[in-house]
C-alpha cells in the first residue's frame, strides 16, 4: 500500500480541500507572496499573518525524471511514472505525478487533475495545449 | 594561530573487500575499530578524548537517536563535549568545524570525529521514502525513490538550462573508475567507459545505475587536538585553514533553484573567506559525489567552473588521474565506497595525500593546500573544510 501523508493541524486544510478538488495555497498577508507547503510563517518575511487561498490549478513543468526503480514495493506496478515539481501559476512550488503517455518536457503547461487513492485524494498533473 | 591551533593529527578507515567490512562487525565495533588506528596514529589513546563528534544512521529509532551518548558508553569514555550535528553526509565537514572551534577556544583538547555503518552487510539500505508526516506529506506519497529521484530532478533541470549531457555526467562516473583502478583499497576497479555508464539501466532518469554512488559498509575516524599537543603524532599535522557550512531545504521541491548548488555556494565562500586563498591556491579537490550530477553541481558552486559549464570543464580527462585538476583520487563514492554517509572519507583521503602517504600511482604530487566539501540530504547541505600542510 502506498503511504498516506499524515495530516496534522496545521496541514488538514489542505488535504480536506483536496477532497472538493481544490488545491489550497498558505498566502502572507503582509507580503501578500503564497507558499508551498502550508507553514505557520511566511518563508519570506516571517510574518504570521496567513490565510488560505485557492490556487488555479494551472502551472509549467519546473524539472521532472521518469522513475524506473521505483521507491519500494507499493510503487512497483507504476514503473515507469513521472514524478515532476511543478512550478504553479502562483508561483509555489509542489511534487506531483504527470498523467497521460505524451512525452513531458520541462516548461510544458499542465493544469491539475485530481487523483483519489484509498482515502484521500491527491492533486497531479496533465499537460494542456498551447 | 599560536599553541590553540587546531590541527588533524591521525585518520583511520575500516578495510572492505566487496564493499564489506573485511572484519564482520556491527556499526559500533567499526567505530570503535577506526576510532582506535586514528587515535594510536595520532600517538593518543581513549582516555585523552574529551570531545566526541558523530552523525549515522545506524541505530534509529533506538539507541542511534543519541549516537554520540550510545558511542561513549560503548567506547567506555565520558566526553564533556558531545557533538552529534547531522547535516547529512556533509555532517564530518561540519565536526572539524565544530572541533575547531572548540579546541580554538579550549574547551576541547582532543577531538574524535567517527563514522561507521554496515549497511551493505546488513541489507538495510532501501530507495523507500521516509514517513509522510510533517514535510515529508508532500513528498512522499509520490514514490520519489530516495535521494536518487531528487538529485535526477536536478540533473534534468540543469541539462534544460545548460545544455549538460548525459555523456557529461558519464566523464564524471569514468574519471572516478580510473582514480579508483589505482586504488587496491577500492570496491569497483574494473576498466568502464563512457558507454557503459550511458548503457547501464536508468534509475531515475537522467540518472542510470551508473551515475550513483555505490552501496557499501564503512567506517572511518579523524582526530583532532591543539597544535602544541600534536608531538606525538607520527605523520605532519594538518592545519585547518577554513571552513563554511548551510543548507537550504529537505524536500527537493524547495530547492531555491534545482540547477545551482546554493548551500554549496554559501559554505564555499565562507570557507574561502577564512582561508584567505584562491581558487588557484588549492592543490587537490575531493567533492562529495553522491552521484555525478552532485560533482558537476559542485565544482560549479564553489567556482571551479562557471554555473553551467561543468559539463565542459570535467571532460578530456581533466579530472581524471594525469589531468590537470586531481578530484575525487580515491575513487569517490561512486568507485571507492559508500557507506550512506560518505563525507568523512573525503578527509581521510584529502589528509593521506597531503601527508604523502597513498599508493605511488595515484599521489598528487606536493599537496599543500586542499578543499574537501561534503554534500547531505537531497543537495540539502553543504560544508566546505580546506586544509593544509607546512
Amino acid at each position: 500500500m502506498k503511504p498516506s501523508p499524515i495530516a496534522d493541524p496545521g496541514t488538514e486544510p489542505y488535504w480536506e480541500a483536496l477532497k472538493q478538488r481544490r488545491i489550497l495555497l498558505k498566502r502572507c498577508r503582509s507580503c501578500e507572496k503564497p507558499h508551498f507547503y502550508p507553514r505557520e510563517l511566511c518563508p519570506h518575511c516571517y510574518s504570521d499573518d496567513l490565510d488560505w487561498v485557492e490556487a488555479s490549478g494551472k502551472g509549467t513543468v519546473y524539472s521532472y525524471t521518469v522513475v524506473h526503480r521505483p521507491a519500494g514495493p507499493a510503487y512497483a506496478d507504476d514503473v515507469p511514472y513521472t514524478v515532476a515539481v511543478i512550478e504553479l501559476a502562483e508561483g509555489p512550488r509542489m511534487m506531483s505525478w504527470i498523467t497521460g503517455d505524451d512525452e513531458v518536457r520541462i516548461g510544458a503547461h499542465v493544469k491539475a487533475t485530481f487523483v483519489t487513492v484509498g482515502d484521500i485524494v491527491l492533486p497531479m498533473f496533465e499537460p494542456v495545449s498551447g | 594561530m599560536g599553541m590553540h591551533e587546531p590541527v588533524i593529527v591521525g585518520v583511520a578507515d575500516e578495510p572492505l573487500v566487496n564493499g564489506k567490512v573485511a572484519r564482520p562487525g556491527s556499526p559500533l565495533q567499526i567505530q570503535a575499530r577506526c576510532a582506535k588506528a586514528a587515535l594510536r596514529q595520532a600517538g593518543l589513546d581513549l582516555g585523552d578524548v574529551d570531545g566526541l563528534f558523530t552523525a549515522g544512521m545506524w541505530g534509529v529509532p533506538g539507541v542511534g537517536q543519541l549516537p554520540t551518548v550510545t558511542l561513549a558508553e560503548y567506547l567506555g569514555i565520558r566526553p564533556t563535549l558531545h557533538d552529534g550535528t547531522n547535516i547529512g553526509g556533509s555532517a564530518f565537514e561540519a565536526h572539524v568545524a565544530h572541533a575547531a572551534l572548540a579546541i580554538e577556544t579550549g574547551k576541547c583538547n582532543v577531538a574524535l570525529i567517527v563514522y561507521g555503518s554496515a549497511q551493505r552487510s546488513e541489507m538495510s539500505r532501501n530507495l523507500a521514502g521516509r514517513p509522510a508526516s510533517l514535510t515529508m506529506q508532500f513528498e512522499t506519497p509520490w514514490g520519489l525513490p530516495t535521494p536518487v529521484g531528487g538529485y535526477a530532478l536536478a540533473a534534468m533541470r540543469h541539462m534544460h538550462d545548460y545544455g549538460t549531457r548525459p555523456e557529461d555526467l558519464a566523464e564524471i562516473a569514468v574519471a572516478a573508475r580510473k582514480w579508483a583502478s589505482l586504488n587496491p583499497a577500492a570496491t569497483r576497479r574494473e576498466p568502464m567507459t563512457v558507454d557503459d555508464v550511458l548503457a547501464a539501466p536508468r534509475i531515475s532518469t537522467p540518472l542510470g545505475l551508473l551515475d550513483c554512488c555505490l552501496v557499501t559498509d564503512g567506517g572511518g575516524a579523524v582526530v583532532m587536538t591543539r597544535a602544541s599537543n600534536a608531538r606525538g603524532a607520527s605523520l605532519k599535522p594538518v592545519h585547518i585553514r577554513g571552513y563554511g557550512q548551510a543548507a537550504t531545504h529537505w524536500t527537493i521541491a524547495a530547492m531555491p533553484d534545482l540547477s545551482s548548488l546554493t548551500a554549496a555556494e554559501m559554505a564555499g565562500r565562507r570557507a574561502f573567506d577564512m582561508a584567505g586563498v584562491s581558487h588557484d591556491d588549492i592543490d587537490l579537490v575531493e567533492i562529495y559525489d553522491s552521484f555525478t550530477i552532485t560533482t558537476l553541481m559542485t565544482l560549479e558552486a564553489l567556482g571551479f567552473c562557471k554555473r553551467g559549464e561543468g559539463g565542459g570543464f570535467v571532460g578530456k580527462g581533466r579530472i581524471a588521474p594525469g589531468g590537470a585538476f586531481p578530484l575525487n583520487t580515491n575513487g569517490g563514492g561512486l568507485s571507492y565506497a559508500h557507506p550512506g554517509m560518505y563525507g568523512i572519507f573525503l578527509l581521510i583521503e584529502a589528509v593521506r595525500q597531503m601527508r604523502g602517504e597513498v599508493e605511488p600511482e595515484r599521489q598528487v604530487h606536493n599537496v599543500r593546500t586542499a578543499l574537501v566539501h561534503g554534500t547531505g540530504g537531497t543537495l540539502s547541505s553543504g560544508a566546505t573544510c580546506i586544509l593544509s600542510v607546512d
